[in-house]
């Protein structure tokens, strides 16, 4: 009988590993991915120098007419976003106030920053400064009318401004909504069950459009004469109540991905229903589906543009204005493009973050 | 005090657990049938049965989680009922260790350990960490304290489990077919475990399969089938002198080989 003796670790073979290695397993595997990846490098070669050349090359960016770009065409005309850059950003809010917007603004980002900042001590506290102490500094710097702050009404609120307010509302109200209803719709007892369900059937079952719509056009109708609902709040409350129910369909089904098990043993060492769901199945459930609650976010975003039908005017409806405006006739590639690139931007860096997020949150493996 | 019949810590005469005529029903089908079973302070309780004969539901209805239809359940002078006071002053003092070891994925081996003494107890955070350290000791592996779940073995994390259970310094112990999920190599560590706890008097009702554990460290040895208690012995008289039938022919199978 002989002894083993153990081979050696031996280098991998060097068509498997580096740049060749990635390019023959990415793009050459086969005979028909080498066509694909060819037809697809021929596309490419296409479309994008064009598009180069039109956006940036031969574009017009600075000046204050339209005449160069009329005397000079094949590339694209900046000069209209530029021109109207502001009204893009701030809608119908007075030129000489524009700095309490940017005072919210920056307000925000040095809240924000020591919340990504992980020796910080008072992260908790910070975090619901913001989600409730700073929303009322933005609202009475946004409208005004204390500490001799001029009133600005809120419909002349607009812009990317109101995008983002709008948004942020909507996101900071239908999360934790949505997370109670997903809550309820799970819970053994038949009445808050049967409540929640009704609501959340309800408000998926209907159109956005419609709820913007029924908000500032019905309800005024069955309210007492004379009582003065703010259109914006009514906007907020509608988006809000409408995201909740999407919101409380995917945390449910994060919920329902947790094992028994889990239930079981917050249970059987005391913990009462609150704190075993705050402490124990939440948070599990929560990052389980941090996809589906970007996913809802990204889409409320972009659906705040609706609110151009009852009258609001956030960017995408600025943009439309600026569009219509006989002066700058026919620049609308620019204006939309330039509208879709501010919206990308937003909703990717919320993918990139939630995907941060995740790698963040993650602890090995499940079990 | 009075004389033990098994060696090993003394068991007191005081009940702890008493179920009287407990009667479950899933739906139609019939779970517990009429169990009345009296625990000791101090019992070491082995509990072992076919697939389906009630075992782990009637261990599981001691501290509630299984309600039991007719019948009363009192542990440790407490009736278990609809109060939701009851249940909680009863999951307290009633430790349990399952068979998936449902430890907190997201949540580190220490603060696993930490969370009920914290939450439930009220207990300082530094005092329930430095406990949590003396429990990981116990069971070997305060090095594994700042590492998750998903990154121990099978054996360590019931081992962590265990543990987590004794942070609430409970009187009872109960263990779910604490070793079924894990590989034959990891079952000793995580025995060796319960038979050190089992020295140190503690009450304990163990559903396993497991029989030389049952040799070692029990007073008694419930055999279960069909909903009922079929026969319960000292475990020597258990396996060398079963009564009934179906005993014979359990032990049969599982002595096998």
């Amino acid at each position: 009988m002989s002894t083993h003796t153990p081979q050696p670790d031996l280098p991998p073979p060097i068509t498997s590993v580096g740049v060749i290695g990635w390019l023959r397993t990415n793009l050459f595997s086969s005979w028909g991915n080498t066509v694909l990846t060819l037809a697809a490098a021929y596309v490419v070669y296409l479309t994008l120098p064009p598009l180069i050349e039109w956006a940036l090359i031969k574009a017009h960016w600075l000046g204050d007419s339209r005449e160069p770009c009329d005397l000079e065409k094949g590339g694209a005309c900046w000069v209209f976003v530029s021109v109207r850059f502001n009204q893009f950003m701030y809608g119908l809010y007075p030129e000489a106030q524009y700095w309490r917007i940017n005072l919210a603004a920056i307000l925000l980002v040095v809240l924000m920053i020591p919340l990504f900042i992980k020796q910080f001590p008072w992260k908790l506290w910070l975090g619901f400064f913001v989600l409730f102490g700073y929303p009322v500094i933005a609202f009475y710097l946004f409208s005004g009318g204390v500490l001799g702050l001029e009133h600005v009404e809120t419909s002349r609120w607009g812009g990317l401004t109101l995008t983002l307010v709008l948004a942020s509302v909507g996101m900071a109200a239908s999360f934790p909504l949505g997370i109670l209803l997903a809550l309820g719709r799970r819970s053994s007892m038949p009445i808050v069950k049967s409540v929640c369900v009704v609501f959340i059937e309800f408000w998926r079952g209907v159109p956005l459009i419609t709820v913007l719509f029924m908000s500032s056009v019905m309800l005024p109708l069955f309210l007492p004469e004379g009582t003065n609902f703010d259109k914006l709040l009514r906007a907020m409350i509608g988006i809000s109540l409408f995201q909740s129910a999407y919101m409380a369909e995917v945390v449910r089904s994060g919920l329902q991905a947790i094992p028994k098990g889990q239930y079981e043993a917050a249970q059987a060492m005391g913990l009462s229903y609150w704190q075993s769901m705050s402490l124990i199945i939440l948070p599990q459930a929560l990052k389980l589906v941090i996809p589906g609650i970007v996913n809802t976010f990204i889409a409320l975003f972009k659906d705040t543009t609706l609110v151009l039908i009852i009258g609001l005017f956030d960017m995408l409806a600025m943009i439309e204005a600026a569009l219509a405006d006989p002066k700058w006739l026919g620049f609308s590639i620019e204006g939309l493009s330039f509208a879709a690139f501010v919206y990308w931007i937003f909703c990717f860096s919320m993918s990139r973050y939630s995907m941060a997020l995740e790698r963040k949150l993650h602890t090995g493996h499940k079990r | 005090m009075s004389e033990s019949p098994t060696p090993g810590p003394v068991v007191s005469d005081e009940l702890t657990i008493e179920l009287r005529g407990v009667h479950k029903w899933y739906g139609q089908f019939h779970v517990l049938k009429d169990i009345n079973l009296e625990v000791k302070k101090g019992e070491r309780i082995v509990i072992c049965g076919p697939s389906g004969s009630g075992k782990s539901t009637m261990i599981r209805c001691i501290n509630r989680l299984e309600e039991h239809q007719r019948g009363q359940i009192i542990v440790d002078g407490t009736e278990l009922t609809d109060d939701i006071k009851n249940i909680d002053q009863i999951r307290r003092e009633v430790g349990m260790v399952f068979q998936h070891f449902n430890l907190f994925p997201h949540l580190t081996v220490q603060e696993n350990c930490c969370l009920a003494p914290i939450w439930v107890r009220k207990m300082p955070r530094k005092e329930a960490e430095e406990a949590a350290m003396q429990y990981l000791e116990k069971v070997k592996i305060p090095e594994q304290a700042g590492k998750y779940p998903g990154q121990l073995s099978g054996g360590q994390q019931q081992r962590v489990a265990i543990a987590r259970s004794l942070c609430m310094n409970p009187s009872i112990m109960l263990f779910d077919e604490p070793t079924s999920a894990l590989d034959p190599e990891m079952i000793k560590e995580v025995l060796d475990t319960m038979i050190e706890l089992a020295e140190s008097g503690m009450t304990m009702l163990c559903v396993t399969h497991e029989m030389g554990f049952a040799k070692t460290v029990a007073n008694r040895v419930i055999f279960m089938d069909g909903g009922e208690i079929i026969e319960q012995n000292r475990p020597d008289d258990f396996f060398d002198n079963p009564q009934s039938d179906r005993t014979k022919l359990f032990l049969s199978q599982i002595l096998a080989h």
